[in-house]
């Protein structure tokens, strides 16, 4: 059929047939790895989710060194450090999806994958330097 | 980027209201959407007046009743009338079904809307071109693949191994599900969409078929499968009764579980 038979069609025809279309440039074979990360780190964050907050109601009103006295004990460090990770990696990758599911401009695409990887690695960067440092006592 | 509103040349514009029928005791108010691709103009919504004592209980009674009494140009697929061919998928109501299973008394409110599937091009009317549906549908090579020499008589399967097809069988492609998924809407290029994977699974899981891993590999897309995001629309509108949401969850567990 021609496009001026179709009017909901968005693009010209392509000489391409259907079935070529479909396959054109075959499976990737990947895909799996993100989908099952998106599962632990969120089974991950419903785990840290109390814990993290019991940690952030301990810190509410003290000063910076009441804070640093809290963040010195190892398994409270562990555990935020642990969120920040989980909480950081299922950002990147639900944000892709998102990403990959709106943007159909291939340039934009990778430009806007690209920023959401810098972002979410900078993220989890900046509150690990934080934590450790508070925990450090540095 | 996604497109929140139709092409210029798709915008609906006012229809025809037709008379009512003389005569008629009882008359129920059809809005079906129309389109000529020959005389160039926006599609339209008609409005019909249907004698429903002189017609069918089913949507497609009254569009029969229409085409044969009232306007012979309004277009759309049938064949079986029964549930059985998917010939008559349409959007009754706002939603996808066939339109010879679904009552027109069970559409409450006044008139009884019919739109053509969503977000496919249309050929004419209630007509969508589901050229790519199809194509997708052969993609994913719906037929037993085996490598060992054929036996005698038939390929043998347990009666517990055929209950796994059991809810994946049962499809016939009418392009409900997928035609109601938006992820599909948004990626049909690129998503195979409920219909086809549910199609998948069901060769994945047959028993008989020898190419289990390359059906996996040839899916294992993060487009092609994990476009899927369990959005269910798919099982709400499926004139079956089937769970495609339900097959696509199966894969991704067949596909981690071959890789942990």
């Amino acid at each position: 059929m021609s496009f001026s038979e179709s009017h909901g069609s968005p693009k010209p025809p392509s000489m391409r047939t259907p079935l070529g279309r479909v396959r054109n440039l075959g499976a990737a074979h990947s895909g799996t790895g993100d989908f099952w990360r998106q599962r632990i780190t969120a089974v991950a964050m419903t785990l840290l989710m109390i814990p993290v907050l019991v940690i952030i109601m301990m810190l509410l009103g003290r000063n910076q060194a009441g804070a640093a006295q809290i963040l010195g004990s190892l398994p409270i460090a562990v555990i935020l450090l642990l969120f920040i990770v989980a909480s950081a990696w299922h950002m990147k990758i639900g944000m892709q999806v998102v990403i990959e599911d709106y943007i159909h401009n291939e340039k934009l695409k990778l430009v806007s994958i690209m920023l959401n990887n810098f972002f979410s690695i900078a993220v989890a960067l900046a509150s690990t330097y934080a934590i450790l440092k508070l925990s450090s006592g540095v | 980027m996604v497109e929140f509103a139709l092409p210029k040349n798709s915008k609906i514009t006012g229809g025809k209201i037709w008379p009512k029928p003389a005569g008629a005791a009882e008359v129920r108010e059809f809005r079906v959407y129309r389109w000529n691709p020959d005389d160039g103009k926006n599609p339209s919504v008609d409005t019909y007046y249907v004698d429903t004592n002189d017609c069918g209980p089913m949507v497609l009674d009254g569009l029969i009743w229409i085409k044969n009494n009232i306007d012979p140009s309004l277009t759309f697929r049938r064949s079986c009338r029964e549930g059985v061919c998917g010939s008559c998928a349409m959007n009754i109501d706002g939603q996808n079904t066939l339109a010879c299973t679904r009552s027109m008394h069970d559409v409450k409110d006044g008139a009884v809307k019919i739109n053509p599937l969503p977000h496919q091009p249309v050929v004419k009317d209630l007509v969508p071109d589901l050229t790519n549906f199809y194509a997708q549908y052969a993609s994913i090579e719906p037929w037993l693949k085996t490598t060992s020499p054929t036996p005698q008589k038939e390929w043998r399967q347990s009666h517990e191994d055929r209950e796994k097809l059991d809810g994946l069988y049962e499809c016939i492609l009418c392009a409900c599900c997928s035609t109601s998924c938006p992820s599909y809407w948004w990626n049909s290029e690129r998503y195979l969409g409920p219909a086809a994977l549910l199609q998948a699974n069901r060769w994945v899981s047959d028993s008989r078929d020898e190419a289990t891993g390359e059906r996996l590999d040839n899916l294992e897309d993060p487009f092609r499968l994990y476009r899927c995001h369990t959005i269910m629309n798919c099982a709400k509108a499926c004139p079956k009764g089937l769970n495609p949401a339900e097959a696509i969850a199966e894969l991704k567990l067949k596909m981690v579980e071959r890789q942990i």
